[in-house]
Formats: structure tokens, sequence, C-alpha cells
């Protein structure tokens, strides 16, 4: 196993260096920032100091080796717009993006994975019937439409929740978050909601497919033959067996919801990474996006590291390494 | 065997473990309902061992689910009694059913590779059967569960207990099956085909350890089969079962060596054995009819050579008089010299 993760470690450095790579290629192509950055009645002299100060005058290879040679170092750059470290710029927004999408997955297995095993465990009744046609509502309506019905209905009409924004925060056992206020959980309830919508529809479904395959194996009715009682049986014995590709989703939406809350983010004017990342594309900020996208791609790298191991907890007959290790 | 002088003896030996009395289990499907078990009845007694016998889709299995209690919807007990030790186990209620399984009745299933959970380990499935019944520490339990693997022929108990299925071979999880079959002392052991997906040698132990472990427990074993030789090696009494219904039973020697119905005479046909080197094999003609489109009567009169137009009616069971408890449900059952 330590063998895996350290050739897994080797497999992300070349992700990573691939990645920078092409991110920075693709925002050079994108336009010049200087053309959206400086006052257009700036003279030629100002023009061109600009430039220099913010290293564009080099060729592009140069500034290329320039960022890789800092980012080795941990610098990958400062703000063209803001003059802070980018680093330091995305890691301010990722505590409000974090417990956003953590809450979001949290409620989506939550009520998820009982919802779907209802529907597996009962698909001929009236309630499991409609959880799965709820599910898919829950996967065909575009998220946009959702969370601007939802402000509509839940802030604007009835006025249960704040429209927007993140609530109070407080600190507990070191970490601080809204999730820990009264004003601060009332704030990220729609957001959080709307957003584990589309999760929950596919943590239900594969639940119910999971359950509707694992029933009718002999093991489910061994157990049962050995008399244990049903709740043993489908929490033990059908659960463990429907997780892995419960554990592979929940590993791509988390780091999704992470990445990518976009258009959440900006619905509800949520303080978190996607909105800079939005604003930074716009102003054509490379060391902001650059370092983003490299930020993400270690997440996932991660997650996906830690999606294999749970991978191996769960399942028995999955080895983690295919070198001559026998240890069987 | 009925003469014995000791008569109140002879009325406790013989209070059957367990009494069928005709079992009718349905299928209730789309397409219309099946019969799949259909009028059944029969008795197992204290350290006996009765062979049920018949073809894929028989009922035999089905009739074991119905003992346990385990058929899966649509399937439902339509009537009849099921007696265990006394008790009427049809319409016991869930909790109380729960309780028997397990404890006073195991069951052994077809397929050791798919009968064990993947992603549990061994000790786990065992643990959590001991602990389903009796109230016990995990250590205690965990010392049960070593004994009773070294009891059915594993090798190191400790170690392997620690193991997952996915690391024995099929002949070893049958042991472990096995050896979950026999944690509470049951009184009744249900095994359908233990032996069929196994290779002669490891089907011959575990033949021989299963009878052992019967008779000194005095656990009453039905053993649900196709293979006529395997019962002939084990039962003491044979349920000859054709398209729901048993068409034939009796004493094991008495059935195999002088068949009363034609379909258990051409079950004895089908051996290999029993033909002569260089003759083409006997084989009953046709396959059995769909469970949904079964000919009115007799089952068996389209792939029967003595049928005629009284088969068209449902056959009585007939008491074969020259044998004492065997009977067969036909309009013409063989004589010996017929059968000869």
């Amino acid at each position: 196993m330590t063998v895996f993760v350290i050739r897994r470690l080797f497999q992300s450095i070349l992700t990573l260096f691939v990645t920078s790579l092409l991110v920075f290629f693709a925002v050079f192509a994108v336009g010049n920032p200087i053309d959206v950055l400086i006052d257009p009645g700036a003279d030629q002299i100002e023009f061109e100091r600009a430039v220099r100060a913010l290293g564009l005058d080099r060729s592009i290879w140069e500034q290329y080796f320039i960022f890789l040679e800092n980012a080795l170092q941990g610098d990958v750059g400062r703000s063209f717009v803001f003059n802070t470290p980018a680093l330091e710029l995305i890691l301010q927004r990722f505590p409000a993006t974090l417990e956003l999408a953590l809450t979001a997955m949290l409620l989506a297995n939550l009520v998820g994975i009982p919802l779907g095993l209802y529907a597996g465990l009962k698909p001929e009744s009236v309630a499991g019937r409609s959880i799965m046609a709820g599910s898919i509502l829950g996967f065909s309506l575009p998220g946009f439409w959702v969370k601007v019905t939802v402000i509509m209905v839940f802030a604007v009409e009835l006025g249960w929740f704040p429209a927007g924004g993140r609530g109070e925060t407080a600190t507990f056992l070191g970490i601080t978050s809204s999730l820990f206020t009264i004003d601060g959980l009332s704030h990220i309830a729609l957001p959080a909601i709307s957003l584990s919508l589309f999760t929950m529809a596919l943590v239900i479904r594969l639940t119910r497919s999971g359950v509707r395959e694992t029933l009718p194996m002999d093991y489910i009715k061994f157990a049962r033959a050995k008399g244990l009682r049903e709740s043993r049986v489908i929490s033990v014995h059908v659960l463990k067996n429907i997780m892995i590709p419960i554990v592979t989703v929940m590993g791509l939406e988390f780091g999704g919801a992470v990445a990518f809350t976009v258009i959440t983010e900006t619905i509800f004017s949520w303080p978190g990474m996607g909105k800079l990342l939005i604003d930074s594309i716009n102003f054509l900020d490379r060391p902001v996006v650059v370092a983003y996208i490299m930020l993400v791609a270690m997440m996932f790298i991660g997650i996906n590291l830690l999606v294999d191991l749970v991978y191996a907890v769960l399942d028995p007959r999955v080895r983690l390494s295919d070198s001559g290790s026998n240890n069987t | 065997m009925f003469s014995t002088p000791d008569f109140s003896d002879n009325l406790m030996m013989r209070k059957p473990t367990l009494s069928v009395e005709g079992l009718s289990t349905w299928f209730h499907t789309k397409a219309g309902i099946i019969k799949a078990v259909n009028g059944v009845s029969f008795d197992v007694a204290r350290g006996e061992v009765l062979g049920l016998v018949g073809e894929s889709g028989s009922g035999k299995t089905v009739t074991g689910f119905s003992i346990m209690g385990l058929v899966d919807h649509p399937g439902k007990i339509r009537e009849g009694r099921i007696l265990f030790n006394g008790t009427n186990l049809v319409g016991l209620p869930a909790e109380e059913l729960r309780q028997l399984r397990g404890t006073r009745i195991a069951m052994i299933f077809q397929d050791p590779m798919m009968t064990l959970n993947p992603v549990l380990r061994i000790d786990t499935q065992m643990i959590e059967a001991i602990r389903a019944h009796k109230v016990m520490t995990y250590g205690e339990a965990r010392s049960l569960a070593r004994d009773a693997l070294g009891k059915v022929g594993i090798p190191s108990p400790d170690e392997r207990l620690a193991a997952y299925p996915h690391q024995f071979s099929g002949g070893m999880r049958q042991r472990v099956a096995i050896a979950i079959a026999l944690l509470h002392k049951p009184d009744l052991i249900i095994a359908d085909e233990p032996t069929t997906a196994l290779d002669v040698t490891i089907q011959a132990q575990i033949l021989f350890e299963v009878q052992k472990l019967c008779r000194e427990t005095g656990t009453a074993l039905i053993w649900i089969t196709h293979d006529l030789s395997v019962v002939a090696a084990i039962a003491d009494h044979i349920c000859v079962m054709y398209a729901g219904r048993v068409v034939e039973k009796g004493m094991i020697d008495d059935v195999l060596d002088s068949p009363s119905h034609p379909y258990t005479e051409g079950l004895i046909g089908s051996i290999p054995g029993h033909n002569r080197p260089g003759t083409p094999l006997q084989q009953i003609p046709g396959v059995m009819p769909s469970l949904l489109t079964l000919p009115s009567g007799c089952g068996f009169r389209r792939r029967c050579r003595y049928a005629d137009a009284i088969c068209k009616t449902e056959p009585e069971v007939v008491n074969i008089p020259a044998r004492k408890g065997q009977r067969a449900r036909c309009w013409h059952p063989l004589s010996d010299e017929a059968s000869s």
C-alpha cells in the first residue's frame, strides 16, 4: 500500500506539471492582460513600465520558467489586479466554499442514502415510486433555475431564509465557520440545499440500484438464514456492498462542488472561490487563474487517492499495488 | 424395524422433528400463478436424513425456503402446515421465526462462492450469527467460532478467522458455511445441493462429515439434490419431486431398488452407471413443463410411457402394499415385475 501511495504521488507531480503548462498557455492565448488592466489614457512610457513591472515583456517561455521556478518554492505569483499573493487570495475564500460544499455533500448523503434504501427495499410502494420520480427532477432541472426559484419562494415570498450572503461566523475548536451560528445556518440553508439536489438525486439512484442488485444475492439470503435482524442485514450486509459506487460519485461530486460552485456562489452572492475565479478570468488575472486551477488539480488528486484508499477498506478484493507483493 | 418391543421408546423415536403437511407455495406473477410447491407433505425425524430429489424447477429449493420462512416476494405460502417440534411455522410472527432461524433450523446453500458476504471477514460473519441469538462477549463468540471452524476441518482456524471469503477455496467456503449452520446445534439442517458446486473428492469429504455430525448430534437433515447417487450414500428416506409435487416417497433402498412412479424409474434409469457400456444412455423424453402451463391431471403424463386417458385427472397418492411407507402419486404405480 505504501508503494501504491508513493507511486501515486509521483504520478501526481507529473499531472500537476502538465496542468500548469496547459493553463499557463491557455490563459496567455485568451488575451493580453495589459489591455484590460491599464488605463486606456496612459502614454507609451507608462504602458511599457507596467508591462515590465508585470514581467510581460519577456517571452512566454521565459515567463513560464520563472513561474515554474517560483512555484517550486511555493510562490505561484501575485495577482495582477489586487497585487497580493494569488494563493493567499484564494485561500481567504476557500473556507466559505469548503463549508458550502461539505454541507451540501453531507445533506446529499444523509438524505439520499436513506431515501435510496427505502426505494430499493420497497420499489412497488407509492413512496418508493415518488422518490424515484423526484430524483429524476433532481438531476434534470437546470441548477440556476432551481436556485433562482428557491430564492423566489423561500426568501422573497415566504421570507423564511435570507436571499444571499454568508451570515455571522463563529470559531469552534479552531475552525471558523458560519455553521456554528443560527444566522450562519439560515444563510447557508438555501445555497447548500440547492447545491446538494443534483448529487442527492444521483445518490438516491445509485443506492436504489445497488440495493436491487444486492438483495437477491445468496449471501443476503444466507445472512437472513443465520437469523440476523433485518436491520443488520440491511445496514451491514447490503450497505457495505453498495458503498463503492457511492464513494466514487461522492469523490467526484465533492471535488466539483468545491471547484465549480460558480453558479451557486454567484446567485447567492456567497463569498467563495467560484466568484473569484470568474472575476479573475474576466480580468485575465493569470496568476490567480493558474494558482486556482493548480489548487483544484491538487484537490482532485487528493480526493481520488482518498477514494482509492476507501475502496480497499470497503472491498477486500481490491488490491492497491500491482507490484509483486503477495499479501493474500 | 417397526417391531421394536418397547412401544413408548418407539413413539419417541418416531416423533418427527419436522412435519410438512400439504404445503403449497405459489408465486403470483404477471404471467400467472406459478405453483412452485403444490401440496407437499413429508416428515423428518431426529437424526434422520431425508433426500429431497428432483430436477431443476421441481420445487425442491422453494420447499426449503418455505420451511425457513425465506420465500421471496411475490411468493407466498398459500396453505398447509409446517410443524417444527410441534409448532406451526406458517403464520408465525416474523420475530419468532427469526429466532428459530440459525438456532433451531439452519440452511446450507448450493453455491459456496456466493453464500458468504464478500466484503465481510469470516469472523464478522460467524460472530454476528452467534450474537444474533446469544448474549455473549465478542471474545467468547470468537473462540466459539474458532472451535466451530476447527470442527469442520479447517486448518489453523485462528488465522483463517481474520481472512476474507475470497481467500478461501470453494470447498473451504462450504466448510465455513457448514460451520455457521452448526454453530447453534440446530435440530434441523436444510442442505440445498451443498456439494453440487464442489469437485468429487471434496464432495465425498463433506458428505461424510455432515452425515457424521448429524448422527452425533441427532440433527435431522433434509438434503436437497438432483443427484441420486449422493442421496443413495447419505439418506434414510427419499422424496421425489416433480413439478411442485411429491410424486414418490419411501425408504431409500425401497425406492431406489423398486421405484413405483414412472418418473422415479426414469431418473434412476438416467444414471450413466446403470447402462451397459456402448449402449445409448437412457433418458426421460421431453422437458419438464413450465409451471405456468402444467397439463391437467398428472404433471408427468406427457413424458410418461404408461400414460393413458385416466392420467388427465389428478392421480391420488397410493400406498405400495409390498413395501411399508412407500407411496406414489400415480394411476399406474409400477409393480416389482414391471420395473424389473
